[in-house]
């Protein structure tokens, strides 16, 4: 089968969990439509009842690009960030999931290198990485760095992922892939992410790796936060005896 | 096996391997005490260097927020016009 029948089979579901992001969901749809013109896909809205007004932009933005492309699937109250992706997954009609955040520091530009790397190698998992040539980030401060430097290289040291950019959340998936891994982790926050790659990792899953550049977010603000680091050391040892 | 389990048997092969350096003694057995201090002094090292290389390597773009910026005047004037709510700023 020829290149241009996989890519015209293949569905794309990208899943975009918000909380408080009224401003940068309008933008990022806008910039992933101007992105992503010859291929099928469907963005998923997982919204945890922001306060913000997060969901009349999405129904603004139906009217605009059509509601089959829009979905909004959102949830009540704020239930973190790894159920909404669960959520997201149940409703995604695609054989392909694309997970990123809202917050605009995922930038749509780079979902094609995405999915022309999928179709290149076979993979069934491209992360999105920062710490290779044509990566980068912008906006960290020294403190910032040296954590993520650090956490870095405890995690390559201790866990050999196989990947060089374990907290990053800007993921393709084979959607059966992403069902099967997700279903065994249990992890929250930054954690989770790590959890996934690895799990994936150790499962033996093909993933492949693409240069992406973070710019820290603009507009709204973070809801991580609290005691990271702590957080983060448990679950490299969470890591370390379940994996 | 679990990754705890891989990293143990590690460690025990490097144990294992200095009790036999220690008792054929090939080298001066007070050399040999010394040989755990060395390889966890080294491991610090090692961790304190890829910290620090990759601290003066930080890949950086700030070409990359000025670009983000355009794309959001882009991204406005759009959704304006058709009538959605992007804020007044
Ligand atoms: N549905 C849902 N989305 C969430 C929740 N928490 C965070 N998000 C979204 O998840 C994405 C990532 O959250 P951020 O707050 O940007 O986390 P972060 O990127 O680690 O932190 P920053 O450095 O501030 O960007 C954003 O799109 C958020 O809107 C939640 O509880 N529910
Ligand atoms: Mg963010």
């Amino acid at each position: 089968m020829d290149e241009q029948n996989m890519q015209e089979r293949n569905k794309y579901s990208i899943i975009v969990p918000t909380y408080n992001e009224r401003l940068n969901i309008a933008l990022i749809v806008y910039l992933i439509f101007k992105h992503l013109r010859e291929v099928d896909f469907e963005i998923i809205i997982v919204d945890d009842g922001s306060p913000d007004g997060t969901q009349d932009v999405v129904k603004q933005l139906q009217q605009v690009y059509g509601e089959d492309c829009i979905l909004l699937r959102a949830r009540p109250k704020k239930l973190g960030l790894g159920t909404a992706y669960i959520h997201g997954l149940k409703h995604a009609s695609g054989n392909f999931v694309v997970i990123m955040d809202a917050d605009l520091s995922h930038h749509p530009k780079y979902l094609p290198s995405f999915i022309k790397k999928q179709i290149d190698t076979g993979a069934s998992i491209v992360t999105g990485t920062r710490y290779v040539k044509g990566g980068g980030v912008h906006g960290w401060n020294l403190m910032r760095k040296l954590t993520s430097r650090g956490a870095n290289v405890l995690a390559q040291t201790l866990l050999w992922p196989g990947v060089s950019d374990l907290t990053g959340s800007f993921r393709l998936y084979r959607k059966s892939v992403l069902e099967d891994v997700i279903s065994s982790c249990v992890s929250k926050g930054y954690v989770f992410q790590m959890e996934m790659i690895v799990r994936a990792s150790r499962k033996g899953y093909h993933i492949e790796e693409v240069p992406i550049t973070f710019v820290d977010r603009l507009f709204g603000s973070s809801k991580l936060g609290g005691s990271e680091i702590v957080e983060y050391l448990k679950g490299l040892v969470y890591l370390l005896v379940t994996t | 096996m679990k990754h705890i389990v891989k990293i143990m048997t590690l460690l025990v092969a490097i144990a294992a391997f200095w009790i036999g350096l220690l008792q054929m003694s090939v080298i001066p057995s007070s050399h040999t005490w010394l040989l755990p201090l060395y390889l966890i002094v080294s491991l610090g090292c090692y961790g304190l260097l890829m910290v620090g290389v990759g601290l003066m390597q930080f890949p950086t773009c700030p070409q990359e927020a000025l670009l983000l910026q355009q794309d959001i005047v882009e991204a406005r004037e759009f959704l304006k016009q058709r009538g959605v709510d992007v804020g007044s700023d």
